[in-house]
């Protein structure tokens, strides 16, 4: 029996330790910590409620798009304008949120995750032109390897060749992923922390010249997702089929939905299993429990608009700065891989292109569940929302009003839910005396990197690591490539506090 | 000349949202991944030991990497800290591979050639700083002079700062060394922040007619609708962000001050116009 730690785990955003027990070469117990608490919601108390969509931008800027929305979404309500957005302001965030999708989808696979694939020393031998290549094939002349080494070794299995061509589209996607915060910016203004989503709708008229420049930009990287970013996560699938096979989950996933059209979500909100059934979402199902975090326990497991959190750093119980989430009193996963459950069960716009993977595979939908499923499901999404985003731009119509004014109430309270890169994420506020009393946040990674809750069950990604066989203890790859798939992002799970929060209404989501 | 010439950068992430890292990683020209892998300037480069987000390892290996440098290369390496130091309690609310980021900071500033502030977080405290400041976040050149550490501190502030402003100055040092960087009396370089966002704002026509946008959206100057752009050292208005594709002004939104010391406190609410005589003396914020 030995206990491995890993601290820092590294490509990912913010600061998370997991500690995995082995016993006899199989993980038997794995715990998952938060190593850094900051407490913006205690900040965001007594300020001018609009400042809420800037602030809570900051508690990530991998997603702050993310937040924005959320934020914004709350606010809406509670200034009282979510019925007057009009048109071309919902669209317009809806552009604004999908780039960051596409971005963060795009970081995630080559940036973060590929190093656990792809053995970028292989270019040591390239013969070719590609001046990227070239560049880092230099660059390993000199014998200089940080940041690529040290690293975890032993386990890369692509040929020299293919492993060349991989590190040359690692080198490739940095590029993409800036046009992706390009994009973002055409609308947005500015990335990371964008300043155009607000309540009452956003700051920039359309005109034609920047729809064009968006959809000129969408389609250069549209054409990355297709011929690249896609077939790349099948060619790593293909060398390491037994990912299919580790990194499964609780097998409950949920989302609240995204994107919100004339009428609905474009991916609907709900719960899902393995048995691909969906199941109606409702808001009233959330609670949280603080057994295992440093945090006073408080009455047991509460909604998070009742929520009371007090840190208590040397709770003997307590291993992370994460509470522990739970829907209906059980463990649920959020992210792409919920999302594009819920769509391939439901048809569409999910179901045609997943079917193909699976069939190029060869492996059933049961397999989704797992760490290449993830990275599948994250691959599948980012092509269908940029798909959907050339669509939107073109229903902009140039010139017309993107912000409906607003008086701002004394008093007012808004839930802001929304599906975020990483899984759903939902913001409640309450204004009292014209600034903000209560605002509370939770969000993906609070669900999918949680401690054990009040009854002992552990997080999804606890779980997905429990009874995980470890070839080499000193080079636990398998614990890497579990937790990366999550695509975890603790610069926003770690932020929760509100002492002596108050019940902050019920949510609709559409 | 001739031989190459190489410094070892150790980049640590303290209390941030990471978006610093993401905003270095939207460099245009030259790139990211000139930065890594290539010459910032030919014969001159940089060699990145440690950053969170992007290095291959994790866990022990690459904590080494942090406990070992400041023995090996005293004086040599430059230390980038993204995010402010969570120091209440001891440090208990930050750690980094299981010892206090503030422990980690300080240890690795101690023999550090010069230290680079990255964001507004390590420059003055930033967003984690802000009242009631929950975790005991400090700037940098605080905690230094707290800790009577005395190794030179460049601020470059922003919420997030402009790669060009990081890397700018990255190049400047590779190539005349720290006394080639010129800063202003809150050590950010003068290249970068020597001018306020007001002096260049293409929307300065409309401030001098007094020609002020009502509304979100409006044209017009969106001083009336909380700009900071009169007190707000910083040149985003003719650089501009992501490749020079717009920036937060020319979307028709008002400049929050992010690169000043007073951001976010007294830099906020940030729709709300300043008035004139907090130009000098910025109003406290209401208490609910």
């Amino acid at each position: 029996m030995r206990t491995v730690t890993i601290d820092p785990v590294t490509r990912i955003e913010g600061h998370l330790k997991i500690e995995a027990v082995i016993d006899g070469g199989v993980v038997k117990e794995a715990r998952s910590t938060g190593t850094l608490f900051r407490g913006i919601e205690l900040i965001l108390r007594g300020r001018d409620p609009r400042d809420a969509a800037r602030i809570t931008q900051r508690i990530c800027g991998v997603c702050p798009t993310a937040h924005a929305t959320a934020s914004t979404f709350a606010l809406d309500q509670a200034l009282g304008v979510a019925d007057r957005v009009p048109a071309n302001g919902r669209i317009i965030r809806n552009l604004i949120l999908s780039s960051n999708y596409i971005q963060s989808h795009v970081l995630h696979f080559y940036h973060l995750a590929a190093l656990d694939y792809v053995d970028v020393t292989a270019v040591a031998s390239y013969e070719g032109t590609d001046p990227g290549l070239l560049a880092a094939k230099g660059f390993i002349e000199r014998g200089a390897l940080g940041p690529f080494v040290p690293r975890y070794e032993g386990d890369y299995r692509l040929s020299a060749e293919l492993s060349q061509k991989l590190a040359g589209h690692y080198v490739e996607a940095f590029g993409v992923r800036r046009k992706a915060h390009e994009l973002l910016a055409v609308f947005g203004g500015k990335m990371p922390h964008n300043v155009g989503i607000v309540p009452g709708g956003v700051t920039q008229v359309a005109e034609v010249d920047t729809i064009a420049g968006f959809l000129w930009r969408l389609n250069e990287i549209r054409h990355f997702i297709d011929h690249v970013y896609i077939p790349d996560v099948l060619e790593v699938a293909r060398h390491y089929g037994d990912c299919a096979e580790i990194g499964a989950g609780s097998g409950r996933f949920l989302d609240y939905g995204v994107f919100p059209q004339a009428e609905s979500r474009f991916f609907a909100p709900g719960t899902i299993g393995m048995d691909l059934v969906p199941g109606a979402f409702d808001v009233d199902k959330i609670t949280e429990s603080a057994t295992h975090s440093w945090y006073e326990s408080g009455a047991g497991p509460l909604h998070p608009s009742h929520g009371v959190t007090v840190p208590s750093p040397g709770k003997p119980e307590g291993y992370s700065w994460l509470k522990s989430p739970r829907y209906d009193d059980d463990v649920y996963e959020g992210g792409p891989l919920a999302r594009m459950l819920l769509s391939y069960a439901r048809g569409e716009p999910a179901k045609g292109i997943i079917d193909g993977i699976l069939s190029k595979l060869g492996a059933p939908a049961a397999a989704l569940n797992s760490v290449l499923g993830r990275h599948a499901a994250r691959a599948v999404e980012c092509k269908l929302v940029a798909d959907a985003a050339a669509e939107w731009v073109l229903e902009l119509a140039p010139g017309e009003p993107v912000f409906a004014p607003y008086e701002m109430p004394a008093e007012g309270e808004g839930a802001g839910l929304t599906g975020a890169p990483r899984g759903a994420l939902g913001h409640w506020i309450r204004v009292k005396d014209g600034v903000i009393e209560n605002y509370q946040c939770v969000v993906p990674t609070t669900w999918n990197a949680s401690p054990k809750d009040d009854k002992g069950q552990p997080g999804p990604i606890e779980q997905a690591i429990v009874g995980t066989r470890i070839r080499d203890e000193e080079n636990p790859f398998e614990i890497v490539r579990i937790v990366r798939s999550f695509d975890p992002c603790l610069a926003c799970a770690v932020h929760m506090i509100t002492p002596r929060g108050r019940p902050i209404g019920r949510v609709e989501v559409s | 000349m001739g031989r190459t010439h190489e410094i070892p950068v150790v980049w640590l992430q303290a209390s941030t949202c990471s978006g610093c890292s993401v905003s270095i990683l939207n460099a245009s020209a030259p790139k990211i991944t000139d930065l890594l892998l290539s010459e910032v300037i030919p014969g001159r480069h940089i060699n990145l030991r440690f950053q969170a987000t992007v290095m291959a390892g994790a866990g022990e290996p690459v904590v080494a990497i942090l406990e070992q440098i400041p023995k090996e290369e005293p004086g040599e390496y430059l230390l980038v800290v993204e995010g402010s130091i969570p120091t209440a309690e001891g440090g208990i609310y930050g750690t980094l591979g299981e010892v206090p980021m503030v422990d980690r900071v300080v240890s690795l500033a101690e023999k550090a050639q010069a230290i680079v502030a990255l964001g507004t977080c390590p420059s003055f405290g930033g967003m984690f700083a802000a009242a009631p400041n929950p975790s005991g976040c400090m700037n940098v050149g605080s905690l230094l002079s707290e800790r009577k550490i005395d190794v030179p501190v460049i601020n470059i502030p922003g919420c997030p700062p402009h790669p060009d402003w990081f890397i700018g100055t990255i190049a400047t040092i590779l190539v005349g060394g720290l006394e080639a960087v010129k800063v202003d009396e809150l050590g950010r370089p003068l290249r970068f922040f020597g001018q306020l966002i007001h002096e260049n704002c293409p929307r300065r026509a409309y401030f001098d007619e007094g020609k002020f946008a009502a509304h979100l959206s409006d044209e017009g100057c969106l001083y009336e609708l909380g700009c900071k752009g009169t007190i707000t050292h910083a040149d985003c208005s003719l650089r501009r962000w992501n490749g020079g594709t717009n920036w937060g002004i020319g979307s028709g939104a008002p400049c929050n001050g992010c690169t000043e010391p007073e951001f976010p406190d007294l830099v906020s609410p940030f729709y709300v116009r300043i008035p004139e005589e907090a130009l000098l003396v910025p109003p406290p914020r209401k208490e609910p």
